[in-house]
């Protein structure tokens, strides 16, 4: 019985996983098939690796994103560390209605998100990468304030106050007790304002005007005449990366709580 | 001038008064307890001297130094908090030494200092350890042992054995008399815990609804209360309405009691205060008033009575076990027997109405 339970639960294991991941795994593998074809295997070849360098199309979008996605989710960063540490010693009261006007962009469909954004900047600016990264921005602050608002709220009130106490300036405590205390936050609302920025396409196609595109973007446009098989070879690069990247975040979180556990 | 002295020194949170033109003066190298119920203003005085709140009016001086504006890290004051506030992230050598690492001390200096403050807490060797391997008992020595290390002028305590079981906040009660005496600093203690307070305070400082009821040593507080609020918020007491006939005679609940008072006038209303272990259990007729039992309760070193005599419901701490129904008499000495004024201002009157 006991066996047969367990065999059952890893059966099911084995098939979520497979749902979720099976998807990835022909994308991967159709990046390795030398042949046009979606449907056919034409054994395996390494060239749309190597032509990614010489697609200028791809290229470019990629370098786009690159810096759309760095510069808006740093300035995210920063506007969103800083708002949560004023929400966080708010009254009460205006911290509800402060959490409440974060939340709606969070909860607001991308596309009425984008076409507003689009109707607000022709207003004041051109549009193009500078109004894409001012919308990626807009829409990332949210993720970081809900990732550093709970670190705050977890670290003890008092240990400021107990900072200055021992003789620390606001400015040195901060640095010394604070800000150790909230990083991880920091970095994963970072993290994930980085993701958010990367895997945006609604809100970017409003916001971008003409000849600027992203990945996400220029995926679209290239569906219209069939996607080159080098966009398997960049999609499966960039979830690599990603993978990696999770890896180092969870090796070091549990590294940590090793340390802490072998000083016990 | 006092080492430190509250002028006037008035506070409020959100229109609510908290401090109302405080007066306080402490003498340097005394341990003094600043005792009251919850919102009655203790903890906003210890935050006022620490320098983490700042006075609506009034100032406040140190040594003869007006230190009203001057901010928290500036003060030679340092703090132990009820929640200990220790740094999670840093090791407890760490944490010690924050503050003469802020002071730019030597090495060796601060590795000696770590040392010591471990020694007086009795935590020797712990210096590697983290914060989270520690109990709370362990983690509040370390708090003190950071704030102490710094040799401030004066260590302020915000109920820093709250959180401790009843046997812990024993030892540690005597550990931080032992610490006072080794440092020969003045300790402002904050706690709503009467027996604490008594233990371990040269003087006390009594508080509510952030007026000073009472200040004086332990005893002095304990057997002559200054008012009703004082006699019932230290230890248990029978705070009877009566008038002062003439001087040494008392009459209350119908009868006529001589006591050791006087100066209070003739004819005068006045409280009785009478503590329950105070009170002598006769044979009927033998005392000033017969009763009968009503409830009888062991509590560990005494039995706890509950004496009814006409309208009046006496308690009685007696070591003679007593059957509920039984009928005795109460009997008191002059001596024991504490006659307060009836509060006359207004004011007053509020606040002793606000208690019950």
């Amino acid at each position: 019985m006991n066996k047969f339970k367990k065999g059952a639960s890893s059966l099911y294991l084995a098939l979520i996983f497979l749902f979720l991941y099976a998807p990835i795994l022909v994308l991967i593998v159709l990046s390795f098939n030398d042949s046009m074809s979606r449907t056919v295997w034409g054994g395996f070849t390494l060239k749309w690796y190597a032509n990614l360098s010489s697609n200028d199309n791809i290229m470019e979008a990629l370098g786009t994103t690159i810096k759309i996605t760095l510069t808006s989710s740093i300035f995210a960063t920063i506007l969103g560390t800083t708002a949560a540490i004023g929400i966080h010693y708010m009254k009460k009261r205006h911290t509800a209605i402060m959490l409440g006007a974060t939340n709606i962009p969070l909860l607001n469909a991308d596309i009425v998100t984008g076409i507003s954004l689009m109707l607000l900047f022709t207003r004041f600016t051109p549009l193009g990468e500078f109004s894409v990264i001012l919308a990626h921005i807009a829409f990332s602050v949210p993720y970081v304030i809900f990732n550093v608002l709970p670190r705050l709220q977890s670290l003890s009130e008092a240990c400021f106050e107990a900072a200055t106490d021992l003789g620390a300036t606001p400015m040195y405590a901060f640095y010394k007790v604070v800000w150790p205390e909230i990083f991880p936050g920091v970095l994963s609302g970072f993290l994930m304002a980085l993701t958010m920025s990367l895997d945006d396409f609604t809100i970017t196609y409003f916001t971008k005007g003409a000849g600027v595109n992203t990945l996400s973007t220029m995926l679209y446009t290239q569906l219209r005449k069939g996607i080159q098989p080098e966009l398997y070879a960049l999609s499966t690069i960039l979830f690599l990366l990603a993978f990696a990247l999770l890896l180092v975040i969870n090796f070091k979180g549990s590294a940590r709580k090793e340390v802490v556990k072998n000083e016990k | 001038m006092e080492f430190i002295q509250f002028d006037h020194v008035s506070k409020s949170y959100e229109k609510q008064l908290i401090l109302d033109e405080l007066d306080l003066y402490i003498k340097e190298n005394t341990f003094v307890t600043l005792l009251g119920p919850s919102g009655c203003g203790k903890t906003t005085t210890l935050r006022l001297l620490g320098g983490f709140e700042k006075p609506d009016s009034g100032k406040i001086y140190l040594n003869g130094n007006d230190i009203t504006a001057l901010p928290a890290n500036l003060r030679p004051i340092n703090t132990v908090f009820q929640k200990y506030a220790l740094f999670p992230h840093m090791t407890i050598e760490e944490n010690i030494g924050f503050g003469l690492k802020i002071q730019k001390k030597s090495k060796d200096y601060i590795n000696d200092k770590i040392k010591y403050a471990l020694k007086l807490v009795n935590l020797d060797g712990f210096e590697k350890r983290s914060i989270d391997s520690l109990s709370g008992g362990q983690q509040q020595r370390i708090a003190i042992a950071r704030a102490i290390v710094n040799e401030p002028k004066v260590l302020l305590l915000d109920e820093p054995l709250g959180a401790l079981d009843l046997k812990l906040r024993q030892s540690m009660q005597y550990e931080l008399m032992k610490i006072k005496q080794e440092l020969g600093i003045t300790f402002l203690y904050v706690t709503h815990d009467q027996e604490e307070a008594l233990t371990m305070s040269d003087t006390i400082v009594v508080m509510n609804q952030g007026y000073i009821q009472q200040i004086g040593t332990p005893e002095d507080i304990y057997n002559e209360p200054e008012n009703a609020f004082v006699a019932d918020f230290i230890g248990e007491s029978n705070i009877i309405e009566g008038i002062m006939i003439k001087d040494e005679l008392v009459s209350f609940l119908g009868v006529q009691v001589p006591c050791v008072d006087k100066g209070f006038g003739t004819m005068k209303p006045v409280d009785v205060v009478i503590r329950p272990e105070d009170v002598e259990l006769d044979a009927p007729g033998k005392g000033f008033m017969d009763g009968v039992i009503t409830d009888c309760l062991f509590k560990g070193v005494h039995y706890e009575l509950d004496v009814q005599c006409g309208e009046y419901e006496w308690l009685v701490h007696t070591t003679k076990y007593f059957e509920v129904g039984q009928k005795v008499s109460l009997n008191v000495i002059p001596f024991n027997i504490q006659i307060m004024n009836k509060p006359e201002s207004e004011d007053e009157e509020v606040l002793k109405e606000d208690d019950q």
